[in-house]
């Protein structure tokens, strides 16, 4: 109960780590699935309608349900302390994001229980994605279950916009926060521009498919090619939204473990925004093959090339960071050090990619799907491991074993290139993205099997990252504020796990990586900037958790609104819109409370402050 | 009742009484924010309304349908009600409660005005015309654009009323003013969107066809 109304950052943090963990072993369970399909030719392991579900899930799941959750875990849990604040700017709200992506990504999983998960691809081009050729509700559940999941990431994103401009402790300015809470920063704004095109498309989508609108149909005038622009407009943006949070935990891991402040600070950052704004211009280097024409294709291709540019920019800076510096090999630094050749490779290959001729070639080969997956995965998923290893003591009070971490990164990333390195040179010989399955002794045999091989390894190597966590959990809590040793940010400044209120006083900050500064000069604390005094906390409440259930009731009612089930009750409940009334009801009665009853939090007094423990 | 919150409103509450709590402030910021997510969901309907606006199919197009002096009338009413919420702010601001609620009063009943012309404009349309949702993609994307914005509508509609009863309640508050204060500035961002409706939807269909 405890954990359904919770509004403290650090415990929706625990919430968003243990949810999108869960949909991450779905994802992956899917992704071995397919890889099972795919090891020899001809298999008949799934169907071609199972094998469309898997890979539409696979990528959906993993993107919307698994890494962006697991990316707002690490935010959570961080942000708030490295800028040295007690909270987010709006608690409630970020457990109401956090509601809304659990029963978004709930509602869209159903659908393997309700008679078949969408099969259009994670991109759900029209027309594949229209009632004539996905006759089940699966692309139902993937626009509804998404509008409600997104709704909690647009959520997330404003908070931390917000937080991150409101709440840093007295000193520290703009160009002072860690790099971490940088990325976060422009991730969030970039949230904020993404997100609300891909909720038109999925409206757009749901009216095809629901009320019978003409958008993508092209007997009605339509034109299916808008949904590609309004699709990737917001889908390429979303993959930088997913690797510049990797970005932020790279540059504070190998800064912590070179024991050296990060090189270039200053071109980080402009670094970081310009990767961002060329994010949002590059969009149709996804349609150079749906004929747009050379002109278009010249001018996509030349802004997508310079994304490069400051992305090389940060690769250099990382490298110039560890140059003469006395590097800690644990597994964090593992892990961050093994992202950057990875991710290099995955920008090469995405050059390779935005040249339009080459693309020709490439496109929808599985050399794209090697290209994505070194960035997502290989980029991404390396920098998340890093950052669940270098905070872990700090949101659990434990540190996860070195040697098994060690074993778990050496898995992983070997079993991560035997996959994805070959699915290039399959690609090159003219295997096709999402084919079910391929004739023998076309050249596709053994690197088809290799790569389940070692999908399978890194498969084991997640495993042995649980069995860590695991074993892990029986250690008593008691690590120090700073159990590496070479804290450079706020957040080692304090208990791990952090208390209730983080900061007993906010503290002053007198320069980049703050914590290490003053440690460098002698003292042992943060100089505090405020009296000690008593501390406002915001109420634990439920709506949050209510209006999700609203949204999903509300949900469920809309797709089903033309079925005929054969149940005249039923019939009368569905079709006539009232399971629909009865969910927004719900969801819009619960925010009236929440205006009408003003919450007005509670404190935690001076003589009290010692005594609360830490919590976890 | 009014009059005495209107006496402490004035006695205890600071001038901009809004701004005047961290809340307050972290309120409006993210509120500016949460405008500027909406302003990408008005572009992209925008967007896929110029797209598809002559793709009429069998159905009518534009320049048969609409009718400019019923939406000016509507456009009138629209921008008076922002003048009245701004009236509203400005209330506040000198701490006279019972003006504020009136010149809320007087904004719901105008966007309930507008609302009223909008349902009869679109009922005209379906009964008349046959022009609904399924005619043409031309028709599915005026009533996903036009309906959006009147679905902005009716939330205001519903905010401000709550509002009005809260106030009346409570009085003026550092609690209850930032809410009057994003409440305006939703209402203003609605009205805003309603002048790019009527340009690119109404003018360009009607005059340039
Ligand atoms: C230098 C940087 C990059 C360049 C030049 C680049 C270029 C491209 C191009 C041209 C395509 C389209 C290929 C095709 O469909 O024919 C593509 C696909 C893709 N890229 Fe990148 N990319 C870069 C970085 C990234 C990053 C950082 C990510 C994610 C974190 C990413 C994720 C993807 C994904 C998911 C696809 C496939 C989408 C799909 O069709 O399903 N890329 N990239
Ligand atoms: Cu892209």
């Amino acid at each position: 109960m405890d954990w359904l109304t919770t509004v403290d950052h650090k415990k929706i943090a625990i919430l968003y780590l243990i949810a999108g963990g869960f949909f991450f072993g779905i994802g992956g369970i899917e992704a071995l699935l397919i890889r099972v399909q795919l090891w020899k030719p001809m298999n008949t392991f799934v169907t071609a309608q199972q094998f469309n579900e898997l890979i539409t899930m696979h990528g959906t799941t993993m993107i919307f349900l698994g890494v962006m959750p697991i990316i707002f875990a690490i935010m959570n849990a961080v942000i708030p302390l490295q800028i040295g604040a007690r909270d987010v700017a709006f608690p409630f709200l970020n457990s109401l994001g956090f509601w809304t992506f659990l029963f978004g990504g709930l509602l869209l999983n159903l659908s393997w229980f309700m008679g078949g998960a969408p099969d259009g691809g994670w991109t759900a081009y029209a027309p594949l994605s229209s009632t004539t050729y996905s006759t089940t509700h699966g692309v139902d559940f993937y626009t509804i279950g998404l509008q409600i999941a997104g709704l909690g990431t647009l959520i997330g994103g404003i908070n931390f916009l917000a937080t991150i401009i409101t709440m840093r402790a007295p000193g520290m300015s703009f160009m002072r926060m860690p790099m971490f809470t940088w990325t976060t920063f422009v991730t969030s704004a970039m949230i904020l521009f993404a997100f609300p095109a891909i909720t038109v498309g999925l409206v757009l989508l749901s009216f095809d498919r629901i009320l019978g609108a003409n958008f993508f149909n092209v007997a009605g005038g339509g034109n299916p090619v808008l949904w590609q622009h309004i699709f990737w407009i917001f889908g390429h943006p979303e993959v930088y939204i997913l690797i510049l949070p990797a970005f932020g935990i790279i540059s504070e891991v190998v800064s912590t473990f070179s024991r050296k402040r990060l090189f270039g600070y200053s071109s980080m950052v402009f670094a970081t925004i310009l990767i961002a704004f060329l994010g949002f211009m590059v969009w149709a280097h996804h349609m150079f093959t749906t004929g747009m024409g050379p002109v278009a294709n010249a001018l996509f291709a030349i802004a997508t090339m310079l994304i490069a540019v400051p992305t090389g920019i940060k690769i250099f800076n990382w490298l110039f960071t560890m140059w003469g510096g006395q590097i800690t090999f644990n597994t964090a630094n593992l892990f961050a050090i093994g992202f950057i050749p990875t991710f290099v490779m995955g920008g090469v290959t995405g050059v390779m990619l935005g040249s339009a001729p080459a693309d020709y070639q490439f496109h929808d080969t599985y050399f794209v799907v090697a290209h994505f997956h070194y960035v997502i995965v290989g980029g991404l998923v390396l920098g998340l491991f890093s950052g669940l290893h270098y905070w872990w003591p700090k949101m659990f009070g434990r540190v996860l074993n070195e040697t098994l971490g060690k074993i778990e990164f050496w898995t992983f990333i070997i079993g991560f290139h035997l996959t994805f390195f070959l699915q290039h040179f399959l690609g090159l010989v003219g295997m096709q993205r999402r084919v079910f399955t391929y004739l023998p002794n076309q050249g596709f045999d053994l690197m088809n099997m290799l790569s389940t091989v070692g999908a399978f390894l890194m498969g084991v190597g997640v495993i042995l990252f649980l069995v860590n966590v695991v074993i892990t959990a029986r250690k008593p809590v008691g690590v120090e504020n700073d159990p590496w040793g070479d804290g450079r940010t706020l957040e080692w400044a304090i208990p791990s796990p952090p208390p209730e209120y983080n900061f007993k006083q906010l503290p002053l900050v007198r320069g980049i990586d703050a914590y290490w500064k003053e440690k460098m000069a002698g003292n042992k604390e943060m100089t505090p900037a405020e009296p000690v005094g008593s501390i406002h906390m915001p109420s634990p409440t439920i709506i949050p958790f209510v209006m999700s259930v609203g949204l999903f009731i509300a949900g469920l009612g809309f797709m089903f609104t033309t079925d005929d089930f054969g149940n005249s009750f039923l019939n009368f409940l569905f079709n006539n819109y009232i399971v629909v009334i009865i969910g927004l009801g719900i969801t819009f009665g619960s925010m009236i409370v929440h205006s009408l009853y003003d919450d007005a939090g509670w404190h935690i007094e001076p003589e009290e402050i010692d005594g609360k423990g830490a919590e976890a | 009742m009014t009059t005495l919150h209107a006496e402490q409103a004035t006695n205890k509450l600071p001038h901009e009484p809004e701004k005047a709590t961290l809340e307050g402030r972290n309120k409006i910021l993210g509120f500016w924010l949460f405008l500027a997510g909406e302003a990408v969901l008005f572009g992209t309907l925008f967007a896929t309304f110029l797209t598809l606006r002559n793709q009429v199919a069998d159905g009518p197009s534009a320049s048969e349908l609409f009718s400019l002096p019923i939406t000016a009338v509507a456009t009138l009413i629209l921008l008076v009600s922002s003048l009245t919420s701004v009236f509203s702010i400005q209330a506040m601001h000198r701490g006279n409660v019972k003006s504020l609620l009136t010149w809320l009063t007087v904004t719901v009943l105008l966007g309930l005005g507008f609302l009223g012309l909008e349902i009869y404009e679109f009922y005209e349309y379906v009964t008349h015309y046959g022009y609904g949702m399924t005619t043409s993609a031309f028709s599915s994307s005026f009533y996903t654009l036009v309906g959006f914005h009147g679905a902005h509508v009716i939330f205001g509609i519903c905010w401000i009323s709550l509002l009005i009863g809260q106030v009346a309640r409570k009085g003026l508050t550092v609690v209850t003013a930032p809410k009057i204060y994003v409440s305006a500035m939703y209402w203003h961002f609605v009205d805003v969107v309603w002048v790019f409706v009527f340009t690119v939807v109404y003018l360009l269909g009607k005059v340039v066809g």
